[in-house]
């Protein structure tokens, strides 16, 4: 072994060349067999292993060399010094045989060990995007009613005053319609505003579907606030809208039921408030019983609805006599306040990325 | 509207024990929201009685103060002090320093005694001050919590007072009385007065009503009053701007008589300021009956009382010292002088009723909500007055007010009435509607019985006759929001109660599930977020400069934008075109918090006007417009697409263990604009290309294979980001996704897959630098021919070998035949015709 540098543990044998003993010789055989086995058990690597092998089965060792001797014996002698060669030979080779294995095994188990990391300090190769709590919460709630089997509509921001207001039977001097603090745009003579609520999309999707309807229409409105706590000039809504043959304010109460359920848990409950508001006769305040609210649960302020108003139903060329419905209303902003526990509208507009990444892709 | 427990008592049965919040609880059942109560208890308690001033010392102090040294007799004459406490004088008279002046020995006073607690948290307790012990304190008006408008001593005689000492003054001033606030929705004006709000207490209840207005008795007109015309010769709508004026006189009222406690106290909780008799008289009598009235010094009027509308160039100077320019749809009312107020909103300054006025003409008239209104918008002259009228007050009432208001006069100002009286104008057809039977019962999914039905109208004040299949109601006459059907059903169901109506959950029919461009926004968006970007919702306000520099049109030109008209800030007052100055903004933000690596994303709606903007007018309402108006409105609408951004600034991640951030680059920008477009299965075609607010040579135009913009991408111009003090290398991309997300294939044709061996060629070129690496690539892949299965640039190299001006292409190419193996020169001929196209278009040479 010629690129062995290293001490090798078989040092004594190496030092005096052993003497090669007679084939026939059965104890001779037999001592360099118990050398090569006491060789091979005391290699402690693959290394020290490797050079008892050359010692004891090499081509000069005394084994081979004592094997390479039976080509010289007569002919009667060559069969027993065979067998014994052969057998010496086998117990040699099967030695090194359960010995490599048990290195290997040693060397392979040790490499492992040596390749531990510390796996707690894995960096994050890829940035943890986020979506925005109020888009996921608008998401959710729309899937809640495709569920149902309703359908998603939506309109545009800028809105024709004539769809904001005169279609929902918001009368022309009414203060309902000055109560809504809208933002117009220049020139007012073009009757364009921003929606100050998602209902335009109502009368929209009264004109451009075909009956029944029943639709949940989310979306961004706007109205003259200034930005503190409780208030933002630009919010979002999600408004829901049935109009079929024979619809009740009871339908409305089931259907408000099975929502607040879906989204606030079986405990959930809803009541309703006689209230006001252009587009639906009757109408009500709708107030939700949050199982989970923080203090325990209470009744909480969620939205407006009611039955659509006839004016409705007319201005998308509806005859109110075959057809009723009704419609309901909540902001997106005020179901994550107390659902989420979110207490400072702020946090929601100002796009800190601390908000959203909280949520993850959650909410 | 506030209501003062101890008013509402006078006409509803609210139990003894009933508090603000128990009238809220009630109130809220038939519809009125709770705002807040009104108790000055929670602020203030008692001892607090009358005491008399013995004597009042003035004490010079070295500060150069005077203060009084007082004593002051807090039990009746004769009597000795029940009370005890720290600093309490068991011989009923309390030593009291004080420092205000406006009082006399003798005068009536209210005392504060040691253990009162005063608004504030205001703790009195005897204490040591200026060499006495002062042991409690004279109470102004202020520290009273009454009003913030007298400094001075709370003198009773002032409040015409003249109670015992010992008397309680909590008692005395009407402090122990309290207000609920309810929330009036517009339809119900009627509520804006005790009489309204103690009839729905009584609905919500079930207990009895009496009504305020049956309590007056109309004195029989003597004769006829005060010559009142009415001529208006501009109605709004057809409707008469005044369909009843009822004039009343008093003579000889002392006006500078002072107000009733009681009277006062109660315009207090129900939030207004005493004034002057003649004032609170008729801000009581509102309150009470709903009715607005308007007193006139009778004596400064000259000739007939004419309402009519304004005449062009007409002014006005009214009560509160403006001369204003009226209008001439502003209904007046005007005698020979030329007009004395604008109705219903604001009297004139030259017929005010003053200290010195001796005889008042009282005004109790009916004038029309949509006049008023906007009369009101156009002066921006909110009062109370106008805020009734705008909402509908009863017609019916306007005598028994000005009657109330008669009385109240002779019992507090020491007038006369005078029995004349003018009442003019003509009553308005009542409103009757027929409510089929059963109409309520489908509308609210309750059986309602057929009493329910009736009684539940009689009980508002409605009539009831049974009709051929239903009922004929006819409205009260406070009430104008009952026109339909579907308004009497809203009652019957808010006075039986909302809590009786049931659930049920009707069945859609089946849906058709997300739209096309629903699944696709979503999709983008959670693939964006997903991608490491985080998701902001920034305000569409900016400014004029910011829609300037991001906003550029295909030409490069700035788009229009849309001016708001009432913005909340001057600076901000556009709506956005591009949704990058929001992002911008939002990234600023977070580095004035400390983040600075971060990949922000917002998704949302830009205003792109052009041709058409609006309407020139809307269509009425409760009809469909004709398809043509129709059109016409959606054509006014301007372009909204929806439109994603994105910008990064910083590195990807943080530093860690065997990772090392990247710096994000141009490409991150445009790799996020292909995000958008690869979820959608659309092609990006991205080419040099230029904008403003980009840097020169790191632009990215974005487009559909069919050649439209569609965006921008890159690295934002090195000046910008100085200006905004962002990072430099900056990066940003924006998009037009309603665009991308139409661009998106129906059905995509599959290809089908050869599995014989592939054949891959890499090809390096020299080509001019600044050739674009797409171009290249592009001729390539046409030069090749079928057998090319694939091929990408997969490196880029200047320098050493190559000429200036120029730069070295790798490309790797990968041949494939559909039917057999290739051999090596069937791919090498198809390579060589590549470079052969790529030499000729761009004089590429093989490297």
């Amino acid at each position: 072994m010629s690129d062995t540098p290293q001490k090798t543990a078989a040092a004594p044998e190496s030092t005096t060349t052993p003497a090669v003993p007679d084939p026939l010789d059965e104890a001779a055989v037999g001592a360099a067999v118990e050398q090569a086995l006491a060789a091979i058990a005391a290699a402690a690597t693959l290394e020290e292993l490797k050079a008892a092998r050359l010692a004891h089965t090499g081509e000069k060792s005394p084994l081979s060399l004592a094997n390479r001797g039976i080509g010289g014996l007569s002919k009667e002698f060559k069969a027993a010094a065979g067998k014994l060669m052969g057998a010496s030979r086998g117990r040699v080779a099967k030695a090194l045989a359960a010995r490599t294995e048990v290195l290997e095994a040693e060397d392979a188990a040790r490499i492992l060990v040596e390749e531990t990391v510390d796996v707690t300090a894995a960096p994050r190769r890829r940035r943890a995007g986020a979506r925005h709590p109020l888009s996921t919460l608008q998401d959710r709630v729309c899937d809640i009613f495709v569920g149902m089997g309703w359908e998603i509509a939506e309109g545009p921001e800028l809105e024709s005053e004539w769809f904001n207001f005169d279609a929902l039977n918001f009368k022309p001097d009414h203060p309902a319609r000055e109560m809504q603090d809208t933002f117009f745009v220049e020139p007012p003579e073009a009757h364009l505003l921003l929606r100050t609520h998602t209902s335009p999309v109502q009368v929209r999707s009264l004109l451009e579907r075909e009956l029944p309807v029943y639709v949940l229409c989310p979306g961004k409105v706007f109205r003259t606030d200034e930005l503190d706590a409780t208030h933002t000039p630009v919010f979002h809504q999600f408004e829901g809208l049935a109009i079929d043959k024979k619809l009740s304010m009871a339908d409305l109460r089931g259907t408000l039921e099975h929502f607040a359920r879906l989204m606030f848990g079986d405990e959930a409950s809803i009541r309703l408030r006689p209230n006001y508001f252009p587009f639906t006769e009757p109408s009500a305040e709708l107030d939700i019983w949050h199982p989970g609210a923080k203090g325990g649960p209470r009744w909480i302020e969620w939205g407006g609805c009611g039955m659509v108003n006839p004016n409705v139903l007319r201005a998308a060329g509806i005859d109110p006599d075959e057809y009723s419905g009704f419609a309901f209303g909540m902001g997106i902003e005020r179901t994550l306040m107390f659902r989420n526990e979110v207490t400072d509208m702020h946090d929601m507009i100002e796009g800190d990325i601390r908000f959203s990444e909280h949520f993850g892709m959650e909410i | 509207m506030r209501i003062p427990l101890t008013w509402l008592r006078e006409y509803a049965q609210v139990p003894a024990g009933a508090t603000a919040e128990d009238v809220m609880t009630e109130l809220v059942k038939v519809g009125f929201e709770e705002e807040a109560v009104h108790r000055p208890l929670d602020s203030i308690s008692g001892p607090v009685v009358v005491g008399r001033v013995l004597s009042k010392e003035p004490e010079p102090q070295s500060n150069g103060k005077t203060i009084n040294w007082c004593s002051v007799r807090v039990v009746p004459e004769g009597a000795t002090q029940a009370l005890e406490g720290d600093g309490i004088d068991p011989s009923g008279v309390q030593g009291i320093v004080c420092g205000a002046h406006n009082f006399e020995v003798g005068d009536k006073v209210v005392v504060t005694l040691p253990g009162a607690v005063l608004p504030g948290d205001f703790r009195i307790s005897p204490r040591k001050t200026y060499g006495h012990v002062s042991a409690g304190m004279i109470a102004s008006v202020r520290e009273l919590g009454m009003g913030e408008e007298h400094d001075g001593i709370l003198v009773l005689s002032t409040l015409g007072l003249d109670p015992e000492p010992g008397t309680d003054a909590l008692e005395l001033l009407g402090l122990r009385d309290e207000a609920a606030e309810i929330n009036v929705t517009p339809d119900r004006g009627y509520v804006f007065s005790i009489r309204g709000a103690a009839r729905e207490y009584a609905h919500a209840t079930g207990t009895p009503f009496m009504d305020p207005a049956s309590l007056v008795s109309v004195t029989p007109a003597s004769g006829p009053g005060y010559p009142v015309r009415l001529e208006d010769q501009a109605p709004i709508y057809g409707l008469p701007g005044c369909d009843r004026f009822v004039a009343r006189t008093v003579h000889g009222i002392n006006a500078a008589a002072p107000t009733p406690t009681w009277m006062s106290s109660r315009l207090r909780l129900a939030g207004i300021r005493s004034i002057s008799l003649p004032v609170d008289i008729s801000n009581y009598v509102m309150l009470e009956l709903g009715q607005p009235l308007h007193f006139y010094d009778a004596d400064k009027l000259s000739g007939d009382i004419v309402v009519r509308r304004a005449a062009a160039g007409e002014t006005l100077q009214t009560l509160d010292g403006k001369v204003r320019k009226l209008d001439t749809e502003d209904l007046l009312i005007t005698d020979a002088s030329g007009a004395i107020g604008v109705a219903g909103v604001m009297g004139g300054a030259a017929t005010e009723v003053t200290p010195a006025t001796t005889s008042v003409l009282i005004e109790a008239a009916h004038f029309e909500e949509v006049s008023i209104a906007r009369s009101r918008r156009r002066h921006k002259l909110p009062s109370e007055a106008s805020k009734r009228f705008e909402r509908g007050v009863d017609w019916e009432v306007a005598d028994e007010a000005a009657q109330r208001a008669v009385n109240l006069l002779v019992e507090l100002a020491g007038g006369t009435e005078d029995t004349t009286a003018t009442d003019v104008g003509t009553e308005p057809a009542p409103v009757t509607v027929f409510l089929p039977a059963g109409f309520a019962s489908a509308r609210i999914g309750i059986d309602f019985t057929p009493e329910q039905v009736v009684d539940s109208l009689t009980d508002l004040g409605a009539g009831v006759e049974e009709a051929d299949g239903g009922w004929n109601v006819t409205a009260p006459s406070w009430r104008h929001d009952l026109a339909t059907p579907e308004d009497l059903t809203e009652e019957v169901a808010r006075l039986v109660g909302y809590d009786a109506i049931p659930a049920t959950l009707p069945i859609a029919p089946p849906g058709r599930g997300y739209s096309r461009t629903q699944q696709q926004r979503r999709r983008a968006v959670q693939a964006l977020a997903d991608s490491g970007l985080t998701e902001i919702l920034a305000y569409p306000f900016v400014s004029k400069a910011a829609n300037d520099t991001f906003g550029v049109a295909e030409a490069g030109a700035p788009r229009g934008a849309v001016k708001l008209a009432n913005p909340l800030s001057e600076e901000f007052g556009y709506l956005r075109t591009s949704v990058l100055p929001g992002l911008i903004d939002t990234a600023k933000r977070n580095h004035s918090r400390g983040f600075t690596d971060l990949a922000l994303f917002e998704s949302g709606l830009v205003f792109l006007p052009s041709g058409t903007f609006g309407t020139a007018s809307i269509p009425p309402l409760g009809a469909k417009p004709s398809d043509d108006v129709l059109d016409a409105l959606y054509d006014g609408i301007p372009y909204q697409p929806l439109t994603i951004g994105a910008v990064f600034t910083g590195r990807d991640t943080a530093a860690a263990p065997g990772h090392t951030p990247r710096a994000w680059d141009w490409a991150d920008a445009i790799d996020a604009a292909r995000l958008v477009a690869d979820v959608t299965g659309v092609d990006l075609v991205v080419e040099q290309g230029s904008h403003q607010a980009f840097h020169p040579g790191r632009a990215a135009v974005l487009k559909l294979r069919s050649g439209e913009v569609v965006g921008h991408a890159g690295e934002l111009h090195p000046r910008l980001l100085a200006e905004q003090h962002l990072p430099a290398r900056t990066v940003a991309m924006e998009i037009n996704a309603s665009m991308v997300f139409d661009a998106a294939p129906d059905v995509i044709v599959a290809r089908p897959i050869s599995t014989f061996p592939v054949a891959t060629q890499d090809v390096a070129l020299v080509v001019p630098a600044e050739i674009p690496a797409a171009e290249v690539l592009a001729t390539l892949r046409e030069g090749a021919g079928e057998l090319l299965e694939d091929v990408a640039l997969f490196d880029e190299y200047h320098g050493k070998g190559i000429p200036e001006a120029s730069k070295s292409l790798a490309f790797g190419l990968r041949f494939r035949a559909a039917d057999r193996t290739l051999t090596a020169d069937e791919a090498s001929a198809a390579r060589a015709a590549a470079v052969e196209l790529a030499g000729e278009r761009f004089g590429a040479t093989q490297r």
